[in-house]
């Protein structure tokens, strides 16, 4: 085990940023044109990252898995931005946004970083009102801003419940614009499968055409990964299909640590699950918190339908457990409530396995108009999933797998430990500690992408030793063959059962023993459980077709290969941290009155983990977290 | 439930491609279309055959990746509605479903159901966009936008670029989508100073894919996931024909 | 000239040159209709305002020339573009279904078509008295060509009648949608007064289908009847 140095700059917390931009070295425009960056992922950190540095004047090959540049899941967040312009004259402030996100994340993140995210924040909007972003406006044509789970001021800028998609619209627009002007070139369809070091700093990658199967090689000067998170882990999660951690976990397997895998974000307002086939979890954004009240019958067992309960036999827990904050209490607190009075027996819904999210006060309070027109979308969503109206009875909800902490370690760069190779949004360890506030990824994804990394990697690039490298090093024919030989031996298997189905029981797994709430003897189990699972997958597993063609279940079957061995390495990080902390919480670590107790004592650092072999104990890496202006204190919401 | 299927079966671009009946059994009415294929696709890979290949990914109707033509429609008979949020409650015990790709010129099949939609990515690149650099905008604030025109970019903005408007259209027209990408800008501020370049561009763009040509025929709204209005076709029309003085 | 062709083969500029083009000959069979209905006057009104039309011969043969042109352009462009189409759909659908197209919208070639194999026919028929002979060159009690009689003695046929009125039908498919549908194709059409526009392809189809389809019938009925005259 070793220390690590996230490279902090010196200096006061709010100077840091400038004074590195002020510091930093530059490349000249002749030379930017010769040196070469690969970003992998076109959601916002890939994309934003992508156009800048096309307009910057890199060379840049950008690369997804969809059929297009737009698809990437970024599209999928509703919900929206957070930013500290405090339009709305409420007292927020760059450095609220700082607090509010180093708290929410329930003080387990590098505070310089989080300090950076909210004064780029402000940066994001402009930006992305520039581009035409089509942000929700008041009659006056100013911006408008809602109230999300976390925080007590209204920061959030929203496109209708389309966030997500309206602001990767933007930054695909940005880069449809470099790619015209062929500063960037796209790959669609194309899955990286491996990372290429030459000499310890990263050179490349291998690709797979997932329309041909042609497996090819890519030089870099610098790879750039913003290649998502792995919540699709839990199989049911409210990620899309395609998300994988298999860009991420073959550059650990080549050297990258992969920081607090174990922090997983269960999102507390998903539709409860309906049965076996369901091969996802919707998610319904959490503003619906703003107006919808959270409760349960005061009975277990109680079948009542819940217009036949009585306001008195009601219980609205988040409001009585939480008055402050009450239904906009952060979410690892929403879902671990909604979890623990459905283990009491008072869940709802045929399964048991929900609750109420209710709607009738604020429509009496607001007329039916305001509440449609503020979630008419989300409303229409529920509807047809559901084919219940959650304007005449409550919605029902669950919490659901939905969003990665834990990602590839990086320094105040963004840069891993492996020289050249940057991590950026959902895919790196991030900013949001241990639990991330609604509306902060949107922000993160873009701040890293826009703002930080193309700054970060031009100071590397105009330091870094020059060296003409290119795909035909024996190094790049290696690799390929080592792509090559898994995907054989993937195709090889003929055996009885489905990928699906070891996903399915994957997922299973890690939701039992290493979902919501977790201790010692579920973990060891999980551990015990993971590796008889892949082997059964390496016996018994059955992959059709052939690698020269569109082949998804081969596709599917490598991604679920890593996800094999990242479960495992996942369980050792949640077992290793023996407290509770955002949404990592363990059972035995916890206040007299149940709520989650976090332990500065021993576990304020960030665990690095390093791959150290096959089937092997990975190796732990510390990075201690000093907090230079935060008081750490224990999380309160009451 | 149980139901037949018969879906359009392709190996390659290059295969000329078939219709094949398969049974799905025990179907559970709260599954997804896309999840009825699933289980129709274990059963398939068990037996050793090929399973049927679909696009999708988000499988929430925001990423416009799944694209199915069922039973003559695009995305199905529910209106507003992407396959992938299409529930098996709207079809009846015994049904018989015919699954195609979309088809169109300029979407060559990949694979059974999958084609190939860059011609969309590439109409986008010519003029798609507002020429603003990272760092280059104003404070948000600075440029005040009517509340009505805003809502109006947003029903625009509000298309997924699935290309169910070009699958529905008996034209192939993909004249829905391109005025939506349009409309978006069109009805900002911030779309003024290339509006009648971008207009020109993406219609140049868009005739060069080989898309057909709209006659108003409106069976592209009809399916239209997002339930973008062809209003926004007559805006662009006029755009165009300002644009071409 | 280049940027011109270019603009005219563009989508969107051939879509206008068939509603520009449309819209004329729209207007031609209105005022058409308008002048035949006259033979509800009388065997004088009619006849006197034919021998009018006559006698702007100049501009007679310029509007003449100007429709001729107009509907070649119609047709051509509608050929082409019709074949583009169908181009962009190079494999059709096994299952066909339709949501909301109209069938008027969905046939707009083929009611074109069979409008013109119309017109060409009734040319032949009045214009230049090819299949019907006998009747052109009739004479009114004042000497002048007798319009009027053409028409109603042409008309007591039972099938020339017929194939007028089912010719009319086929019109009204084809102005049913291109009616409403110039609307859009200008982009005149607001949202606010979109649903006024869709209605008026057929209101104005009926109005004009009506009208002409009247002059058949009623001369079927025997309410419009032959005139003195009628000698040749
Ligand atoms: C349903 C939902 C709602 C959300 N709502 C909100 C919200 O309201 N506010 C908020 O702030 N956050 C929200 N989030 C979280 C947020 O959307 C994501 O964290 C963020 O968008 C991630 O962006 P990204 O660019 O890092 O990754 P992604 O958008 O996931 O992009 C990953 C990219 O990497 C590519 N890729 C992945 N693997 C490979 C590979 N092996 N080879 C090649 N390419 C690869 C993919 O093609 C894709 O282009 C939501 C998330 C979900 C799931
Ligand atoms: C007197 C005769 C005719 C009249 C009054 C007429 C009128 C119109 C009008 C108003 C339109 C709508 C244009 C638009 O969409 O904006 C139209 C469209 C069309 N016409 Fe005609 N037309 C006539 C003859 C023909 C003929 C002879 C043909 C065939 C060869 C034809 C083929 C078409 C076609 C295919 C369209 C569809 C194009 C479209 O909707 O954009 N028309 N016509
Ligand atoms: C029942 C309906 C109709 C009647 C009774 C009618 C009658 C006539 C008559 C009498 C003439 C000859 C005039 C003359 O030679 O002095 C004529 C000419 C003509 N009609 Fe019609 N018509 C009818 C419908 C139409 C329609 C629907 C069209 C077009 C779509 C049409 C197109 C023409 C044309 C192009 C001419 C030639 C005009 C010219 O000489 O320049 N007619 N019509
Ligand atoms: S306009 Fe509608 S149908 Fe066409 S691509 Fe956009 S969302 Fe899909
Ligand atoms: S269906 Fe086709 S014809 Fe035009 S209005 Fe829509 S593109
Ligand atoms: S799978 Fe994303 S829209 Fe259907």
């Amino acid at each position: 085990m070793s220390q690590l140095d996230g490279h902090v700059p010196p200096g006061p917390l709010a100077e840091k940023w400038d004074k590195y931009r002020n510091e930093m070295k530059l490349v000249g425009p002749a030379n930017k044109r010769k040196l070469h960056i690969i970003v992998v992922g076109s959601g916002l950190a890939g994309a934003s990252a992508a156009a800048t540095l096309g307009e910057q004047g890199y060379n840049v090959d950008c690369f997804c898995y969809q059929d297009s540049p737009r698809r990437a899941h970024s599209i999928a967040a509703q919900g929206g931005i957070n930013a500290a312009k405090n339009y709305q004259n409420d007292g927020d402030s760059v450095y609220r946004l700082f607090y509010d996100t180093i708290k929410g994340g329930d003080f387990r993140s590098r505070e310089a970083n989080v300090y950076r995210l909210a004064q780029v924040s402000n940066n994001i909007i402009d930006q992305c009102a520039a581009q035409g972003v089509p942000f929700a406006r008041e009659y006056g044509g100013s911006l408008a801003n809602r109230s999300f789970g976390g925080a007590l001021v209204s920061r959030t800028f929203y496109a209708r419940g389309q966030t997500g998609q309206q602001l990767l619209l933007g930054a695909y627009a940005a880069l449809s614009r470099q790619i015209a002007m062929g500063a960037v070139r796209m790959h669609t369809r194309t899955e990286m499968l491996d990372l290429v070091l030459i000499d310890g700093v990263a050179r490349g990658i291998v690709t797979r055409d997932l329309v041909t199967g042609t497996i090819q090689s890519y030089a870099g000067d610098a790879v750039v990964l913003g290649t998502g998170g792995y919540a699709n882990l839990y199989f049911l999660s409210t990620n899309a299909a395609g998300c994988n951690v298999t860009a991420a976990y073959r550059a650990y397997k080549k050297g990258a640590f992969f920081a607090n895998p174990c922090y997983v974000q269960i999102h507390p307002t998903c539709i409860p699950v309906t049965g076996d086939h369901q091969s996802k979890l919707t998610l319904m954004s959490e503003s619906l918190r703003n107006d919808g009240r959270v409760w349960v019958s005061k009975k277990a067992g109680d079948k009542r339908p819940p217009g036949d309960i009585p306001e008195a036999e009601r219980d609205y827990y988040l409001e009585r457990k939480y008055p402050s904050y009450g239904n906009l209490a952060p979410r690892d607190i929403s879902s671990r409530n909604a979890k623990e009075v459905c283990d009491e027996g008072r869940g709802v819904g045929e399964s048991g396995r929900g609750v109420y999210l209710d709607f009738a006060d604020s429509i009496k309070r607001l007329g039916i108009g305001t509440i449609r027109e503020r979630y008419g979308n989300l409303f229409d969503m529920y509807y047809k999933i559901t084919a219940e109206d959650g304007y005449q009875t409550p919605m029902r909800i669950y919490p659901a797998a939905h969003y990665v902490m834990g990602g590839l370690w990086v320094d105040y760069n963004l840069m891993s430990n492996i020289p050249g190779l940057y991590v950026i949004g959902e895919a790196n360890f991030s900013d949001h500690g241990a639990n991330r506030l609604g509306a902060s990824a949107l922000m993160q994804g873009l701040a890293d992408g826009y703002f930080v990394l193309p700054y970060t990697i031009t100071n590397y690039l105009a330091t870094a030793k020059p060296a003409k490298v290119t795909a035909d090093r024996p190094e790049f024919r290696q690799a390929e063959t080592e792509v090559t030989d898994k995907l054989k031996r993937l195709l090889s298997l003929h055996g009885k059962r489905t990928v699906l189905s070891i996903h399915r029981e994957l997922g299973h797994i890690m939701w039992e023993h290493c979902g919501m709430s977790r201790n010692d003897a579920g973990l060891k189990k999980a551990l015990d459980l993971i590796p008889q699972l892949r082997e059964e997958f390496w016996k018994n597993t059955i992959v059709p077709g052939a690698n020269e063609e569109l082949n998804m279940a081969l596709e599917k079957a490598g991604r679920v290969a890593d996800y094999l061995e990242f479960a495992e390495l996942l369980c050792h990080d949640a077992l290793g941290r023996a407290e509770s902390c955002g949404s990592h919480f363990r059972e035995e670590s916890r206040t007299p009155d149940g709520e989650a107790r976090r332990d500065d004592e021993h576990f304020c650092h960030v665990s690095a983990w390093e791959f150290t072999g096959a089937g092997q104990k990975p190796v732990m890496h510390k990075e201690p977290l000093e907090f230079e202006t935060v008081q750490l204190a224990q999380r309160s919401y009451k | 439930m149980n139901l037949t299927l018969h879906v359009w079966r392709q190996k390659n671009a290059k295969d000329r491609g078939r219709m094949a009946t398969y049974d799905a059994r025990d179907i559970s009415p709260n599954m997804s279309f896309l999840e009825m294929l699933d289980v129709v696709n274990e059963r398939l890979i068990l037996s050793g055959e090929e399973p049927i290949a679909f696009d999708h990914d988000c499988r929430e109707g925001i990423c416009g990746m799944c694209s199915l033509v069922i039973n003559g429609i695009a995305h199905g008979a529910e209106r507003g509605t992407t396959v992938c949020q299409l529930h098996m409650r709207h079809f009846k015990d015994g049904q018989e479903i015919t699954i195609e790709p979309w088809r169109a010129k300029p979407f060559p099949v990949l694979r059974d159901l999958i084609v190939d939609r860059a011609a969309l990515d590439r109409i986008m690149q010519a003029g798609g966009f507002v020429s603003v650099n990272t760092g280059g905008g104003p404070d948000a604030n600075a440029l005040p936008i009517p509340k009505p025109e805003a809502e109006l970019a947003m029903d625009a903005a509000a298309c997924i670029g699935c290309g169910a408007c070009v699958a529905s259209c008996k034209n192939a027209s993909a004249m829905l989508f391109v005025s939506a990408k349009i409309a978006q800008f069109a009805h900002l501020p911030q779309g003024q100073p290339e509006r009648m370049s971008r207009v020109r561009n993406m219609i140049t763009a868009m005739d060069a894919e080989g898309f057909g040509n709209c006659t108003n025929q409106y069976e592209c709204e009809a399916v239209c996931p997002k339930e973008i209005p062809v209003r926004f076709i007559a805006e662009m029309n006029r755009d165009y024909c300002k644009a071409s003085r | 000239m280049t940027g011109y062709v270019r603009f005219v083969k563009s989508s969107i500029g051939s879509k206008l040159l068939m509603a520009v083009t449309g819209v004329i000959l729209l207007l031609f069979v209105i005022g058409h209709m308008l002048g035949n209905l006259q033979i509800f006057l009388g065997q004088d009104a009619l006849n006197t305002y034919a021998e009018k039309l006559r006698g702007i011969s100049l501009l007679l043969w310029i509007v003449r020339i100007s429709l001729l042109v107009i509907t070649l352009i119609h047709i051509v462009t509608s050929l082409r573009l019709s074949w583009l189409n169908r181009q962009a759909r190079s494999l059709p659908y096994v299952y066909k279904n339709t949501v909301q197209a109209t069938l008027a919208s969905r046939t707009m070639l083929y009611s074109g078509l069979l409008v013109l194999a119309f017109v060409l026919y009734h040319l032949m028929h009045f214009t230049w008295g090819i299949t019907n002979p006998e009747y052109s060159k009739l004479l009114d009690p004042k000497g002048r060509p007798d319009v009027y009689s053409m028409v109603v003695l042409s008309f007591r046929n039972l099938p020339v009648s017929i194939t007028y009125i089912i010719a009319m039908i086929l019109l009204w498919f084809h102005l049913s949608h291109g009616g409403s549908s110039v609307f859009q194709t200008l982009g005149v059409s607001q949202p606010k007064y979109h649903k006024m526009t869709e209605r008026v392809g057929p209101i104005l189809a009926t109005i004009i289908v009506a009208g002409n389809i009247s002059i058949p019938f009623f001369i079927l009925l025997g309410v419009v009847k032959p005139f003195a005259g009628g000698m040749p």
